[in-house]
């Protein structure tokens, strides 16, 4: 048996593994895997202070890494990974996203009861256990290592240099997201609900990417993105095939994205999760998913343009209108945010339809303004509470300005970047979008997205207004006072927020240096 | 070195000045509004400052330049430049905010929903964003302040206003917004056809040297054309106007209609006309059009008003209506009338609302017919009023009369059926001041008139007494102004490739006119 083994597998090449290349991916994997192994090892008290170390310190690691990294340019893991200069940019966004968003999610003072998250997960809502748990102040710690592994598969996500790995990349960064996504404290059946919503149409658009694979695998021969790129280029056979792989695996992406009409997830569980995630979610990724749709359209598919900026035209309509009209109507904060967020991604959409390297620096640019802001909003909402938990409709947040200056200025500011006003960074990714999309002949798309971003800013201008013009409610909810890791959360995103809304230079350097992705 | 940057100066003080109001301690409100009177004073000094500086004999070109690379990526620069026309709306801007400073005194005391230190701070950075926006010489540097003004005014409004304040708020914000969006486009279209991504620039006297094929000029100057009628405001497009200028506070509604609609005017003229001449002689005739239409629609609204606010806003509409016909008769004696009035009518209605503003609050009442008799109890109240009106209805010997008279004389050399329309809006004016200075301040006086209305304080008569001043002295020396505006109205006209229509009738000099 192992003669026969020994036979067949003896020309078997050993994989040269390019460590320093991915050293930022093994940073965070790695620290998951101890994260684990702390959950099963050490006293329950113990694990907090430890789990937190981890987590920060592989962030602030892996940070460090790509930084040390970027001036590499390499296919590496025999073509499963490629590392060129928007892929590290991607990264480094992807984890100073996550760190700031885990910053949040360690908060333990806005919450009387403890963190943001169920004291353990398995303990039925409502039951005594759950009292009897939260009376003796448990803490689910697992969201730590969770929280590890999801990033670690966004950061790997755009690194992908073939479909499988970029499957599985998806698989890692899902998975974790649906469980964090139903662990919260307060409201735990929406929050379960919402993560069960998240569950199954995840995975049904997991098996459409995965369909899709197969589609352009059947056409290629191949996985890897620069080899359909090749194929493409050699006179195309079977035409259908291509189409139909772009078309699904692109559907699998923009679930992920929340473009329209793939966002009917985003509303829910938006709502549903614990606000430190949403936050988390809603910023990373975002992110994430557009550096895959992006490395997937430019490097495999970009042979196809025609074919698929037609498609995307359509959907960066729909996500921008839809996105734009239905957060008017809505009531909720949090679902309303969610909304914004689809009609933020038909924004970065139009950068993407450009399909031009100013089309992917505009995309670069928005992700990182609204990638900021959307966690600095969302851990503004963290703050917002009455007791039963944060006061999230919409009518609750009257007054806030009067009773509390900062934090309704702080959020106006969020909302203004939103909105795209000038001298906050939403300009300046909405500019260098609109840039890139008259640029490529795409008028007309920039004309009906300067009319979305003139309705959305109708609900941006509405929040304002009701928390700066009306009068507080004698019941209204408290800002809380958090500790300083929300502090420094919401204080790094308002920086980021007003200075690349300034002096943006430095960032457009940054990524016009970082060129295109290699092949 | 000796180049220190005065404009930037300018612009820099008001907006330290509103950082340092936001940072005051609760409480400290008399503290506040001395700090907020001493930056708007530095300004305006600022601005003297750099009118000494500036060099008469060239006009027409952009002095006391800085420019800066700001984001080389887009081919942004951080540049600054005065010509005439800028210069006399830096100068307007700083005199009306410590007026306006002054005026406020006391308008934001005892307010539920905002702090006195936020209302000054606010009027401090509105300050900034509108000398930025005189200023700028870089297209989106000149877009960035545009819209970023907006925001200050909305909290104006939105915080400090009158009982309707939210609608009005709203309403001026989504109106300014979506012009600028629509801006935003033509501008980024601008960009592209200067070079697009990497190769363009927004720099402006390169922009006003490109040659843009009709078509496109065509489109470009719509989507700049629309945001600075909507800012003017032009009909149809000037409904926000009344609305936000009866909410706003007086001093708000001063800056608003005085100072930042003129921003509207400012733009058509230098970036309508400049950037896109051959559209600009094109789209002449519906402007031409839409401004006569102004002119007597707002003055027959303003006739019709019952609120006092609501009537001085309507006015405005009518006398916008002359500015862009002005500017669009493209003629040398249209458009230095145009500028000349923009200045005039800045410090007219700066009068009229500042002083019904004092009315009302003494009253209570925004509606004219709750007052009657007032020059009895406020002789010296009512005689203000009296001249800032006739100002308005453009009297001889008060600064709007010049203005206004050139414009029609401009637009007479080549629109003489336009030119005739709009001596109508002369006669309308007429009625709708007189009309309202006569159901205000004469007759019988109500008890509660007799009651609340007393004379102006001392304080009050300060504010008033630079506005009568300079109406008075630019009624009868607007020389100095006009030697200023001149060259850079020839600059325009130059821009455009029109000339003055030769007179019909020979005469000895022209004045204010170049071959």
């Amino acid at each position: 048996m192992s003669a026969l083994l020994a036979a067949d597998l003896a020309p078997f090449p050993v994989p040269s593994i390019e460590y320093s290349a991915i050293s930022p991916l093994i940073a965070i994997f790695g620290a998951a895997v101890l994260g684990v192994l702390v959950e099963a090892l050490l006293p329950r008290t113990a694990r907090r202070p430890v789990q937190l170390v981890l987590t920060f310190g592989a962030l602030a690691v892996a940070f460090g890494l790509v930084i040390w990294q970027r001036d590499t340019r390499a296919t590496v893991l025999e073509g499963a990974v490629t590392i060129d200069g928007p892929t590290l940019f991607l990264q480094g966004t992807i984890i100073a996203l996550a760190f700031v968003a885990a910053l949040v999610m360690a908060e333990r003072r806005v919450d009387v009861a403890g963190d943001d998250f169920a004291p353990r997960a398995s303990a039925l809502p409502g039951s005594d256990y759950e009292r009897d748990l939260t009376r003796l102040g448990w803490l689910q710690t697992e969201v730590w290592p969770l929280l590890l592994f999801s990033i670690g598969g966004m950061v790997l996500f755009p690194a992908s240099g073939d479909l499988l790995t970029m499957f599985i990349a998806l698989e890692v960064l899902s998975l974790p997201l649906y469980l964090l996504t139903g662990m919260a404290r307060r409201r735990r059946l929406l929050s379960q609900e919402a993560s069960l919503k998240y569950f199954v149409l995840g995975a049904f658009s997991s098996a459409l990417f995965l369909y899709g694979v197969a589609l352009l695998y059947g056409f290629a021969g191949t996985v890897s993105l620069s080899g359909i790129a090749e194929a493409l280029t050699d006179d195309a056979q079977q035409y259908g095939l291509v189409l139909g792989g772009t078309a699904l695996v692109a559907i699998g992406l923009l679930f992920k994205i929340g473009a329209s009409p793939f966002h009917q997830w985003t509303p829910d569980v938006y709502q549903g999760a614990p606000t430190s995630v949403t936050g988390f979610m809603a910023a990373c990724t975002k992110v994430a998913a557009f550096g895959a749709l992006l490395k997937v359209l430019f490097v495999a598919l970009g042979g196809v343009r025609w074919d698929w900026a037609p498609m995307l035209w359509v959907i960066a309509v729909l996500t921008m209108v839809v996105g734009s009209i239905v957060a008017i109507t809505q009531t909720d904060m949090k679902r309303m945010l969610a909304y914004s967020a689809v009609a933020q991604a038909g924004f970065v959409l139009v950068g993407v339809v450009a399909a031009s390297p100013d089309g992917m620096a505009g995309t670069l640019v928005y992700l990182v303004a609204y990638g900021f802001a959307s966690v600095g909003a969302f851990a503004v909402v963290t703050l917002v509470r009455d007791a039963t938990g944060e006061a999230t409709h919409l009518s609750q947040w009257a007054g806030l300005g009067k009773r509390s200056p900062l934090v309704a200025g702080v959020f106006a500011l969020f909302l203004l970047a939103f909105a795209g006003i000038p001298l906050t960074s939403g300009f300046i990714g909405k500019f260098a979008v609109f840039t890139a999309g008259v640029a490529s002949g795409a008028v007309a798309l920039v004309v009906i997205a300067v009319v979305a971003s003139a309705i959305a800013a109708f609900f941006y201008i509405r929040v304002i207004l009701l928390m700066f013009f009306h009068d507080p409610a004698p019941d209204g909810p408290a800002v809380v006072v958090p500790s300083s890791m929300t502090t420094i959360a919401i204080a790094v995103t308002v920086a980021v927020t007003i200075v690349v809304g300034v002096i943006p230079q430095p960032l457009l350097a940054l990524i016009s240096d970082a060129g295109v992705f290699v092949r | 070195m000796t180049n220190v940057p005065w404009l930037t100066l300018v612009a820099v003080v008001p907006l330290v000045g509103a950082g340092v109001l936001a940072l005051l301690p609760r409480g400290r409100d008399a503290l506040a509004k001395m700090l907020a009177l001493v930056f708007s004073l530095a300004a305006l000094a600022l601005a003297i400052v750099v009118t000494v500086r500036f060099d008469v004999g060239r006009a027409g070109d952009f002095q006391l330049v800085e420019s800066h690379e700001w984001m080389p990526t887009f081919g942004i620069h951080y540049s600054l430049g005065v010509d005439g026309i800028a210069l006399l709306l830096l100068l307007l801007t700083t005199v009306l905010v410590p007026i306006v400073v002054l005026a406020g005194w006391h308008d934001a005391d005892a307010n539920p929903r905002g702090s006195v230190k936020g209302f000054f701070s606010l009027i401090l950075s509105l300050e900034a964003a509108t000398v930025w926006v005189f200023l700028a010489t870089d297209v989106f540097l000149f877009y960035v302040f545009f819209e970023a003004m907006l925001v200050p005014v909305y909290f104006l409004i939105g915080r400090y206003g009158g009982p309707q304040r939210s609608y009005a708020a709203v309403k001026f914000l989504l109106y300014g917004l979506f012009g600028g969006l629509i801006m935003l486009v033509a501008m980024i279209g601008l960009y592209v056809v200067s070079g697009g991504p990497g190769k363009g620039t927004f720099d402006f006297p390169t922009l006003a040297g490109l040659s843009i094929d009709p078509t496109t000029q065509k489109w470009l100057f719509a989507g700049f054309f629309i945001a600075f009628a909507i800012k003017a405001p032009l009909v149809p497009l000037h409904t926000w106007l009344p609305d936000a200028a009866a909410e706003a506070t007086p001093g708000t509604a001063v800056l608003l209609v005085g100072v930042l609609d003129k921003v509207g005017t400012f733009a058509m003229l230098r970036y309508c006309l400049e950037l896109f001449p051959d559209a600009s002689r094109w789209a002449t005739p519906l402007v031409v059009v839409l401004a006569l239409i102004g002119i007597v629609y707002g003055a027959l609204l303003a006739i019709g008003q019952k609120d006092l606010n609501r009537l001085i806003a309507y006015t405005s509409v009518s006398h916008f209506g002359f500015i862009a016909l002005g500017i669009f008769a493209m003629t040398s004696r249209g458009q230095s009338g145009a500028t000349l009035y923009m200045i005039n009518h800045g410090f007219t209605i700066a009068g009229l609302f500042l002083i019904a503003g004092f009315l009302i609050s003494r009253r209570g009442s925004r509606l004219i017919a709750d007052f009657g008799g007032v020059q009895k109890v406020a002789p010296w109240l009512a005689g203000s009023f009296l001249l800032v009106g006739m100002a308005s209805l453009a009297l001889p010997g008060l600064s709007s009369f010049v203005s206004e008279f050139l414009v029609l004389v401009g637009t007479f050399e080549r629109y003489r059926a336009a030119g005739i329309i709009a001596t109508i809006g002369i006669v309308l004016a007429a009625l709708y001041i007189l009309l309202m200075y006569q159901r205000t301040m004469t007759g019988p006086t109500p008890e509660v008139v007799s009651d609340r209305v007393h004379d102006l304080g001392v304080r009050e008569r300060v504010v008033i007494a630079p506005l009568l001043v300079i109406i008075v002295a630019l009624g009868f020396v607007p020389q100095p102004l006009l030697d200023v505006i001149n060259p850079a109205v020839d600059r325009v006209m130059t821009a455009v490739g029109t000339t003055d229509p030769p007179p019909t009738v020979p005469v000895q000099t022209a004045e204010g006119t170049t071959p």
